[in-house]
């Protein structure tokens, strides 16, 4: 029984830890390696060269830009994307008030903006990004000519121009990734026992307290784990998929709108620097695992249960 | 143009007393404006103490937001079906005006010519592939990690976990040239074991979590009666393991579908990109000939599947992509 049961357990984990292990640890643990070496990547040779890289990259102005841009969808991206969120899936569960005689529902047609919403969610990110560069064009883009129609007479560059890129490309990610925490705190919100609300209106809280007092409190969890996801979203896979589709270069117009993940791509890839590539990618991984360290702990309060 | 007509008259009315009033009148004459547009939405709650009359207001604020959101959202697409079925040279001039004719010939083209078709085959291929597999590997190291004590369980666990904070990128490099030099780069199958490799921490963290909560009494039932451990699984287990396994399922097909990263660097080779990156080709090169509206044909083609399937199987593509987040 005893050796049957760590067969089967060897036999069951065999397949997918060494899938795992080779493409996906291996991979990492070279990469960190490849950082202190001069490999190029095109040829298989390469020599130790120690701290080179880090340093070549602390004096990179290329790479100071991306980090800040980088940085600035970290900061900025989850508290806009979680504050819209929050506040819809407020309106759509508790907004409403004194409907059907129920003390607390959704505003009128909540359960249509809920699909609406989500839409986004379930596109490619590459179809998205397709789609605002276009909408984004100066002459012929949806968005001008609505601005047009609206009567104005403002024809900004959006993409084209240096200080507006990031700003397009940010909305972005906003228009695309909102939907999907409000369905995810709106699965939540409904999990909140409704006695607390009805408590809660009968002692004359008005909706603003409500959500501070109740809603966000018992959300909280949620709200955190929601936060790290989108940090690590827009430190990684969806900021490099916008910005290489849409923006001029791409990372441009000068230079305004690259990212870290970009970079690394460009490094390895298009210049055959791997090896410094992966040395940008390890000031990711930092920038990563600091950013999900602070908000866990900034985060951190007393779990509330219910 | 429209909403800017009608508050000048409420703003032009103050002038003719003492200019000082008008401040105070413009605060006072705002909320009676609102609270009449309020009538119409909300006709049930009308009786009139102050507290209701500015939960009205609010509502019909936030509302408004709610509406404006939904508009944003759906705009954008709305304006791609409608692009895809004019012609170039009105959806450059009048990006905004309805198709004069419906023209399905730039659906045609886009699916023969741009390759549409092409793309749209390999990407049901490798996601078929790489979403049995992931399923299959994902519940089978789950279920070992959620069932036996044995030495190095939580490490193999947190192994997996950690896999999902990490920025993929950073691997990518490297991987590219392991893929290289095993003779797995540009390869279709290769793709799928990538996509498996990379799907599993999710997999494994949220069918661990379900496995654990499934009821040890049937499997043990099932071990006296004579069954292996596997057929146990196999059995018992998997469908026991259903609804965890459809919701896992969606997400990952949805992630597996919509890939765009993985195949931009490890899946170069033209004939065989998928339907993401196909269009990101699309858009160069229709875009050199000048064949917007077959681009965004294609847009609408890559679109219409994945939005027809998420309104159709709705409750259970939101249960699927939530329930790991709630966990």
């Amino acid at each position: 029984m005893q050796h049957g049961k760590y067969r089967f357990i060897v036999g069951f984990l065999a397949a997918p830890l060494a899938l795992y292990a080779l493409f996906v640890i291996w991979p990492f643990v070279q990469s960190i390696y490849y950082s202190f070496t001069d490999w190029t990547g095109l040829s298989p040779d390469f020599a130790m060269v120690g701290f080179d890289n880090y340093t070549r990259m602390l004096d990179d102005g290329t790479f100071w830009k991306s980090l800040q841009h980088s940085l600035l969808f970290a900061l900025l991206l989850p508290v806009v994307v979680l504050g819209l969120a929050l506040f819809f899936a407020f309106m759509l569960n508790v907004g409403g008030r004194g409907r059907k005689g129920v003390a607390v529902t959704g505003v009128r047609g909540s359960s249509f903006y809920k699909i609406v919403y989500f839409f986004p969610q379930v596109l490619s990110i590459a179809i998205v990004a397709l789609l605002f560069q276009f909408a984004y064009n100066p002459n012929s883009g949806a968005v001008n000519s609505a601005l047009g129609a609206l009567g104005v007479d403002a024809r900004p560059e959006w993409l084209g121009d240096p200080k507006l890129a990031l700003w397009c490309v940010m909305a972005v990610l906003v228009w695309s990734t909102t939907g999907f925490f409000v369905v995810l705190f709106s699965a939540g919100m409904a999990s909140i026992p409704k006695d607390f609300y009805e408590a809660a209106l009968l002692d004359g809280a008005n909706r603003v307290t409500t959500f501070f007092r109740i809603t966000l409190p018992l959300l909280w969890d949620t709200v955190q784990s929601g936060w790290v996801y989108m940090g690590i979203l827009a430190l990684g896979a969806e900021s490099f998929a916008v910005v290489q589709i849409m923006t001029v270069g791409p990372g441009g117009p000068a230079e305004s709108t690259n990212v870290l993940t970009l970079l690394v791509y460009q490094k390895a890839f298009r210049d055959g620097q791997a090896a410094y590539a992966t040395t940008i990618g390890v000031a990711l991984l930092v920038v990563t695992l600091a950013f999900a360290a602070l908000v866990m702990r900034l985060g951190r309060r007393e779990r509330l249960e219910y | 143009m429209k909403t800017t007509d009608t508050p000048p008259p409420a703003g032009t009315d103050p002038p003719p007393g003492p200019g000082a009033g008008v401040g105070p009148a413009k605060e006072r004459t705002a909320p009676g404006a609102v609270g009449a547009s309020g009538g119409p939405g909300g006709g049930a709650r009308g009786s009139g103490t102050r507290g209701e009359r500015t939960g009205g207001v609010l509502n019909v604020f936030s509302h408004g937001i709610l509406v404006v959101w939904a508009f944003l959202v759906v705009m954008p697409l709305l304006w791609a079906v409608l692009s895809s079925f004019k012609d170039d040279t009105s959806i450059l001039s009048s990006p905004w005006s309805l198709p004069d004719t419906l023209r399905f010939e730039n659906w045609s083209r886009a699916w023969t010519q741009a390759h549409m078709s092409d793309y749209f085959l390999n990407t049901i291929v490798v996601v078929a592939g790489s979403l049995v597999g992931t399923l299959l590997l994902g519940s089978m190291a789950a279920y070992v990690l959620a069932r036996f004590d044995f030495p190095g369980n939580r490490f193999i666990y947190y192994l997996f976990i950690g896999g999902m904070s990490f920025p993929v990128m950073l691997a990518l490099v490297p991987l590219f040239y392991v893929m290289n030099n095993i003779g797995l780069l540009n390869t279709i199958h290769g793709l799928i074991l990538v996509y498996i490799a990379y799907s599993l921490p999710f997999t494994v963290f949220f069918l661990t979590s379900f496995f654990r909560t499934l009821p040890t009494s049937v499997a043990e039932a099932a071990l006296i009666d004579g069954a292996s451990h596997t057929r146990t699984f196999f059995q018992v287990m998997l469908p026991m393991a259903k609804p965890g396994l459809i919701s896992v399922g969606i997400f990952n097909f949805l992630g597996q579908w919509n890939q765009y990263l993985l195949p931009t660097v490890l899946n170069t080779d033209p004939d065989k990109k998928v339907l993401s990156q196909g269009l990101v080709q699309l858009a160069v090169s229709q875009g050199y000939k000048g064949d917007w509206s077959g681009l965004f044909a294609g847009l609408v083609m890559a679109m219409l599947p994945v939005l027809a399937t998420y309104i159709a199987f709705q409750r259970q593509v939101v249960a699927g992509l939530t329930a790991g987040a709630l966990k």
